[in-house]
């Protein structure tokens, strides 16, 4: 791309044809206030709908203002970014944005997390608004288990619309109406439990204001703490891990399990356990099966199931392919059918007085733990998912100094993982993991280097090609639904060949989860998150599933056999179709 | 048609059709047969002759004698005076309102004498659904030419030459747009017509659809020669039924005819037509709103640049040109950039067909030269204001233009002079209002339309508009304050300078150009609460003037909220509290002691 000469508030520079004015201003630390917009860059997720009008500059021989994220930079462009007229420009539309939102700050979900309330406060919105005059009043979607959507807060940004149509595929919300009406919904204004979303969550995870944002298990997980008839047991996702510490001012990409562990026995859990022991467990069963698949001409590929807005997603899409998924549970289901009935008759703890909470990275486990074939014994496996962020809010509601917290280890025996449990919170993770076993169970041979860093990465879709003894096993890696999407495809069309292929909905993988602490755009936080992840499982004593010795213990003692009857009665699941609109 | 020696041009356009224009024809052919002279007089349904004021129009040529008005039960007196004793109807001529003379002919008449007829040179004077016809007024001649003379640079250098310039509103030169679109290398390209014409009371696109769909047909063949696309799209309002039909019937003819399709003229060079319909969403007259509806997305603009010329339908190089545009395409080809650029203004060449509407005269359509002044427009082809009231301003270029005064009456029509004062040529609607119009008001109708037609999408045109309109609507109940006067000038400006896309950059401009012009008004609104037109009814009283009451109580039993009081030959009263200024009491008095003020 060739270079060229512009001009910023007088600061000559030279930077590639592609840039924006935007991308330009980065460049030579000259900030330009942004809104809708939003650029993902590894993730290959931009928003450049250029609608809210906030980030506009002069331009030198223009007529009008130019919105600097989506102007590109042209030879001898002369910009500036601070002038009255400009200034002025912007703060107009922030309190035109202000005119048709509720003022509700103090009790909004989103209360120091809201872009708009940030650049209100930058922009020097002060006292009484400008503009007044008719609201947009919505009625409030709570009827879906995991998104909570609330108009009355969405400026049109549009940038849940890109990641629900461009970068997920699944085209659930897009912008409705005309003029002052105008909102982003499903089609027919349908809520959200009646439509195909997959609950991923990743327009939650964009959405600068209150918009959207999860459906709060808080208030029931105190109540189940703070009563003495109940048992309550915590398990964590890797990847809340790699993010927690980031509600609390933390860099992005600290690890915090030990504080985490110790903040969730504080709070009242009777048992803080680790859902990368399920994780192992998962491993276990799911290289059993593709061992099984393997050997007795099963078909391949086989897919991941740990991820259910896939899981919900290729039921919808791609109902002539629903024998190829995986039947196992995902990880936190296993470790609550586990808990309810291996753990409770082990401790002699009545299951129906136990509670299982999981916190996740993840908006569409809230939905999951709600599916009725999750049950055992008419006990739903998991009875509460809090996200990242929500338990972020019961530490900082409980008082602790999280940062102060000292490390204490998870409770024993579901606490004990393997680095191969950790690597399931990013992209990749649950395929290497699944490798690590299968490989060793195949060959019978000790694998030296357990990193297959040729599944490593952030390309949407990734594949390689493993030797297992003298076998190619080739494997395909895909995050993000429209990249689970192509791959799908193509096995449909017959054009892949792949034995087994890993997919995770949200980009990243789980540390890019729409239940983790807001990114507010900048995809460096989740790379590092990624980054952590695999510095946890190297620091790790043991990396491979198989072995995790409390997971032995657990078929030794009650499961029998892997992939065995037990098993399959307790881990695995099957899948329905479900209608596509 | 030399076959004949007499044609009766009957007007086929939507307004003459409403007026049964079908059943005159119906009627004439049934008499033409009956009398045996179906062998020498044809009948012929035409496009819009532009005088829709007094339709049904019908024209008999070789006599040019112009009929106006004319019903279907006139088809008789027609034939047996005209058509056979060639005698003249004289009842059914047009008479001059100033001179109270009959005219015959209608070059004779101001509304047609003015006029100079490129665009719309054969709306009434062909059969558009014959492709014959078109053929023997020079049709597809110039295709011929361009594609048989011409390299594709010399066509648009010829456009260039020519001045002609975008007639939908933006007034980009077509010659430079095409250029761009040629410039980028691509497998495919697209020329688009835009056929969406959404400002109220405009409606020369339609006429010239429904007119003379070929012309725009040929002309977007030569522009897909010009640029090297090889397929066109109309996008066309879906109320546009008749224009479709005949729209639809002339590709039909054309490919039947080898003039669309592979290998025109023999040459290497195919090109082919689709149509596209329009929701009838003004903003998909945004050449990227538009492009975005024929995909099928959500009908609202994209940031530009990329232009449609570089990025356009399905990411490919694109020119979008308007329907009026098109239409002055062949003629420049066939009589050379020259004569095209001798006609109009030194920035604006050629001719603009402007959609006269409002509280004039001649309510029509007319083609005037550019560098016509807006007296001439409005006083001599448009026969001044109607019921003989004051002029107040003309509003141009739809609900995006802007309010012009009396004292700009002699400013000669161009894009660059109108949009100095403060309006804009727009697509040629030009809504003529008097002294019983309110200016506030007008700004209020024409804010509404664009806070009902914004898509949605950017913060100033979503919010602001309706915000400016809430203004607005504050001022003319009588609770403005001369704070708003500041903020509607303030947020005026501001939503032009960061608006995303046309629609929503001169949406302000109704408001800006009264602001402007009518300050007096707005300030009378505002300061003394009242409305000097006496149209804001908020602003207005009932009152009853004591000396001419006689109290014969009708006007109290007609008020439906009972509010006028007093006895049987009593001087009544109105409880002013109560009063919704239906004015019903004023129609029901008899006495005209009810005054309104």
């Amino acid at each position: 791309m060739d270079n060229v000469k512009i001009t910023i508030n007088g600061i000559e520079i030279s930077v590639p044809a592609d840039y924006t004015i935007l991308d330009a201003a980065k460049e030579v630390n000259v900030k330009i206030p942004t809104l809708c917009h939003m650029n993902l860059h590894d993730l290959r997720a931009v928003n450049r709908t250029a609608s809210c009008r906030v980030c506009v500059v002069e331009v030198e021989g223009r007529r009008n203002l130019a919105p600097a994220c989506a102007t590109f930079v042209s030879e001898g462009m002369k910009i500036k970014t601070n002038t009255p007229r400009a200034v002025k420009a912007r703060r107009t539309n922030v309190e035109l944005l202000l005119s048709d939102h509720p003022t509700d700050c103090l009790v909004c979900e989103k209360n120091q997390k809201c872009d708009l309330q940030r650049l209100a406060a930058e922009l020097g919105v002060r006292g009484e608004l400008k503009y007044k005059g008719e609201m947009s009043t919505y009625k409030k979607d709570v009827s879906s288990h995991s998104i909570y959507r609330n108009l009355d807060k969405c400026i049109m940004c549009r940038r849940c619309e890109t990641m629900c149509n461009n970068v997920q595929t699944c085209g659930i919300l897009s912008a409705v109406d005309r003029g002052f009406e105008t909102v982003v919904s499903p089609a027919f204004g349908l809520p959200m439990s009646e439509t195909m979303c997959t609950f991923c969550g990743q327009c939650v995870a964009v959405c600068p204001t209150a918009a959207l944002t999860e459906i709060n298990n808080v208030a029931a997980v105190w109540d189940a703490i703070n009563d003495n008839d109940k048992f309550v047991i915590v398990q964590t996702a890797p990847a809340v891990r790699v993010a927690l510490g980031e509600e609390f001012g933390m860099g992005p990409g600290s690890i915090v399990t030990g504080k985490m562990v110790t903040a969730l026995r504080q709070l009242g859990f009777d048992r803080v356990f680790d859902t990368d022991f399920a994780a192992d467990l998962t491993i276990i069963e799911e290289a059993s099966e593709f061992i099984h698949r393997l050997k007795h001409g099963g078909r391949l590929p086989i897919l991941t199931s740990c991820c259910p807005a896939w899981v919900k997603f290729f039921e919808h899409q791609f109902q002539d392919l629903l024998d190829i998924p995986s039947t196992c549970k995902s990880p936190h289901e296993m470790f609550g059918a586990v808990a309810k009935t291996y753990y409770a008759k082990k401790f002699n703890i009545d299951p129906a007085k136990m509670v299982v909470v999981s916190v996740m990275p993840c908006l569409a486990k809230k939905y999951e733990a709600a599916r009725e074939e999750l049950k055992s014994d008419s006990l739903k496996n998991v009875d509460y998912v809090i996200s990242t962020r929500e338990l972020g809010s019961m530490i900082k509601e409980a008082g602790f100094c999280f940062e102060c917290l000292e490390d204490s280890e998870f409770d024993n025996p579901l606490g004990e993982s393997t680095g191969a449990g950790v690597i399931f919170g990013t992209t990749g993770g649950v395929i290497e993991a699944a490798l690590r076993t299968a490989y060793e169970w195949l060959t019978g041979e000790t694998l030296k280097s357990v990193d297959f860093e040729a599944l490593r990465g952030f390309e949407g879709i990734r594949e390689a090609t493993i030797k297992i003894g003298d076998m190619d096993v080739k494997i395909g890696v895909a995050h993000g639904l429209g990249n689970a999407r192509k791959l799908l495809e193509d096995i449909r069309a017959g054009k892949a060949n792949y034995h087994a292929i890993e997919i995770m909905a949200c980009p990243g993988g789980c540390v890019g989860g729409g239940g983790q602490p807001y990114h507010h755009g900048n995809d460096e936080i989740i790379k590092k998150r990624a980054e952590a992840i695999y510095r946890e499982d190297q620091g790790m004593p043991k990396r491979k599933s198989h072995e995790n010795e409390n997971v032995i213990k657990l078929y030794q003692e009650f499961l029998g056999e892997f992939y065995g009857d037990r098993a399959h009665e307790l881990l695995h699941t099957h899948y329905t179709a479900r209608e596509k609109i | 048609m030399s076959r004949y020696r007499m044609h009766l041009l009957v007007c086929g356009g939507t307004g003459c059709k409403a007026s049964q224009s079908d059943k005159i024809i119906e009627n004439l052919n049934e008499l033409v047969i009956k009398n045996g002279l179906d062998k020498e007089v044809q009948v012929v349904a035409t496009g819009c002759f532009g005088f829709c004021e007094k339709g049904p129009i019908v024209k008999v040529l070789p006599d040019n004698v112009f009929y106006i008005e004319v019903k279907p039960e006139d088809a008789e007196e027609l034939v047996n005076e005209h058509v056979i004793k060639g005698r003249v109807v004289e009842r059914l001529l047009y008479i001059e309102p100033t001179l109270k003379e009959k005219i015959e002919q209608h070059k004779e008449m101001p509304f047609y004498k003015k006029q100079i007829r490129i665009a719309l040179r054969n709306c009434g004077f062909i059969n558009p659904e014959d492709i014959n016809e078109y053929i023997s007024v020079d049709g597809y001649q110039a295709l011929g030419k361009v594609l048989t003379e011409m390299t594709p640079q010399q066509v648009i250098e010829l456009m260039k030459k020519s001045g002609l310039r975008g007639r939908g509103g933006g007034g980009f030169p077509t010659g430079l747009k095409w250029e761009f679109a040629r410039k980028y290398e691509s497998d495919i390209k697209y020329i688009i017509c835009n056929a969406d014409e959404g400002d109220p009371g405009a409606f020369m696109d339609r006429s010239v659809l429904e007119g003379d769909p070929h012309s725009v047909l040929e002309a977007m063949a030569i522009a897909g020669y010009a640029i090297g696309a090889s397929k066109g799209y109309v996008y066309i309002r879906a109320e546009y039924p008749l224009a479709i039909e005949r729209l639809e019937l002339a590709i039909k003819q054309a490919r039947e005819t080898g003039l669309l399709g592979n290998n025109i003229f023999g040459t290497e060079f195919s090109f082919d037509v689709d149509v596209k319909y329009g929701a009838g969403a003004f903003v998909c007259g945004e050449e990227t709103s538009l492009i975005n509806s024929i995909e099928g997305n959500r009908g609202e603009p994209n940031n530009k640049p990329p232009f449609p010329a570089e990025k356009g339908l399905w990411a490919k190089p694109t020119s979008v040109n308007n329907v009026e545009t098109f239409a002055n395409i062949p003629p420049i080809i066939l009589k050379g950039a020259e004569w095209f650029s001798s006609i109009g203004t030194e920035n604006s060449k050629g001719t603009k067909v402007f959609a006269l509407a409002g509280k004039i005269n001649n309510v029509g359509l007319v083609e005037v030269p550019m560098g016509t002044t807006l007296r001439e427009i409005i006083f001599d082809i448009g026969g001044g204001i109607k019921d003989g009231k004051e002029f107040k301003a003309v509003q141009t270029g739809g609900p995006s233009g802007g309010c012009i005064p009396k004292q700009y009456l002699d400013t000669p029509i161009d894009y660059d002079n109108l949009s100095k004062i403060g309006s804009m040529m727009g697509s040629g609607g030009m809504i003529v209002l008097d002294e019983s119009d309110c200016m506030v008001n007008v700004a209020k109708f024409y804010l509404e339309f664009t806070v009902d037609e914004s898509c949605g999408k950017c913060t100033p045109c979503r919010v602001g508009n309706k915000r400016l309109y809430e203004i607005l609507t504050k001022i003319v109940e009588g609770k403005g304050t001369e704070q708003d006067l500041k903020d509607l000038r303030e947020l005026g400006e501001i939503i032009k300078d960061t608006a995303l896309c046309g629609l929503g950059q001169t949406s302000p401009n109704p408001i800006l150009s009264t602001l402007n012009y009518f300050w007096d008004e707005y300030e009378a609104h505002v300061k003394d609460k009242k409305c000097p037109s006496g149209v804001c009814t908020a602003l207005l009283k009932y009152i009853i003037i004591p000396e001419k009451c006689v109290g014969c109580t009708l006007c109290a039993r007609v008020c439906p909220v009972n509010c006028i009081s007093g006895q049987v030959k009593k001087v009544h009263e109105i409880d002013q509290n109560i009063c919704i200024k239906c004015g019903a009491c004023q129609k029901a008095c008899k006495f005209n002691a009810i005054e309104r003020k």
